[in-house]
């Protein structure tokens, strides 16, 4: 809502007008947040006193393009949840307006995939504004330091949708690997398509 | 439709079983043959990867054009549909040209896409956008876009206004006014 308020404000002719959107940018540090994971319990990044950093994903169960990304998900979290990196999940869209995304279908999906991660419900849809997530898939990874969990990497989990087989370049786990080898991650943003979050 | 459909099983059917009778299979065929002339609003889809759309987003022709990015999934997308439609059809003549970018994923284009097209009676023109290098091409689309959809572009030549949000039809004709001559 903010993000189309702005867009409204903007007169009309201006010319690449560049969106406010006022949401984390690479660089920043990330608050901590405290939402309910699909077995009940509330669930913090300063849970995970042994992780280097995180995989935070905004996804749900209705998006196609958040679909088609769930099996690398999965994948992502059990290549680099040992490695200090595990994924965490979140679902930001109303439930009201998207049923399918509720905390029972959430359960579902997760089972019947089989998520060996949280997969968190931001209820009041307070978090994903901080973050700037606009979509489902929307990725950020987070490198935890002494002055909190550090914006390393925002936007997609790689350059193809369609077919995980022909993917070129795999954007999050280069963004991982590379904080893992304690080097500068190397392309910090990328662009994808996905479902507009539901307010 | 469902009663259409039906209603060709049974003549398949009785078609069948009396397959001597040449007035029964006439009718079936007259009716395939409307179907195909009347119904198929989708037979010209095209389908572009991004170099093929862009020139379609950078005409320079003196006509306004509002380009659409969405998808049969999505639910805004399809919600704010039919004021295009509305906008295409109130603004024809003032030199207003709709163009719908489907973003449905391609093996869908015959189970869901051109279906909804038929089942709408789409009247401006559908071109679907099939190319998975997206980081390459949002960009271009418009710097400022992150990428979700409904996403629409107005331009008329040189100028132009780029929207990542839903639109009334009322905030649509707002926008696209400023553009007429």
């Amino acid at each position: 809502m903010p993000l189309v308020l702005v867009v409204l404000a903007i007169s009309a002719f201006t010319v690449n007008e560049t969106t406010d959107n006022p949401g984390y940018k690479v660089g920043d540090v990330a608050e901590d947040f405290s939402l309910k994971n699909i077995d009940g319990k509330m669930v913090s990044l300063s849970d995970y006193k042994e992780a280097k950093g995180f995989i935070v994903t905004f996804t749900c169960n209705t998006c196609p393009f958040a679909v088609a990304y769930e099996d690398r998900i999965i994948a992502l979290d059990k290549k680099y949840a040992s490695k200090g990196y595990p994924v965490i999940a979140i679902m930001p869209n109303n439930t009201d307006i998207k049923p399918g995304d509720n905390i029972d279908a959430m359960k579902a999906r997760a089972k019947e995939k089989g998520f060996t991660f949280p997969y968190l419900i931001d209820s009041e849809q307070t978090v994903f504004p901080k973050y700037g997530a606009t979509k489902t898939p929307h990725m950020f990874v987070l490198q935890k330091t002494e002055k909190g969990n550090v914006v390393k990497y925002i936007g997609a989990i790689d350059d193809n949708y369609k077919d995980a087989d022909a993917v070129n370049t795999k954007y999050v786990e280069a963004a991982v690997d590379a904080l893992l080898a304690g080097k500068e991650v190397e392309q910090k943003e990328t662009k994808a398509i996905g479902c507009s979050i539901k307010v | 439709m469902k009663f259409n459909i039906l209603f060709f099983t049974f003549l398949l059917i009785v078609g069948c079983k009396w397959h001597e009778n040449n007035a029964e299979t006439a009718l079936v065929e007259t009716w395939r043959t409307e179907f195909v002339v009347h119904e198929d609003f989708s037979k010209d889809l095209k389908v572009y990867d991004f170099k093929g759309l862009e020139p379609l987003l950078n005409k320079k022709d003196g006509k306004v054009h509002v380009v659409n990015f969405w998808a049969t999934w999505c639910v805004p997308c399809v919600k704010e549909l039919p004021y295009f439609e509305q906008l295409q059809k109130a603004y024809a003549h003032k030199n207003v040209e709709v163009l719908l970018v489907s973003l449905d994923f391609p093996h869908q284009y015959d189970t869901k896409l051109k279906p909804f097209i038929n089942e709408r009676k789409i009247q401006s023109q559908v071109v679907a956008l099939d190319d998975a290098d997206m980081n390459a091409w949002i960009p271009k689309v418009d710097a400022s876009w992150s990428g979700s959809i409904p996403a629409t572009i107005i331009y008329k030549d040189d100028e132009r206004q780029f929207f990542e949000q839903s639109f009334t039809f009322e905030e649509l004709e707002k926008q696209v006014k400023p553009f007429l001559n």
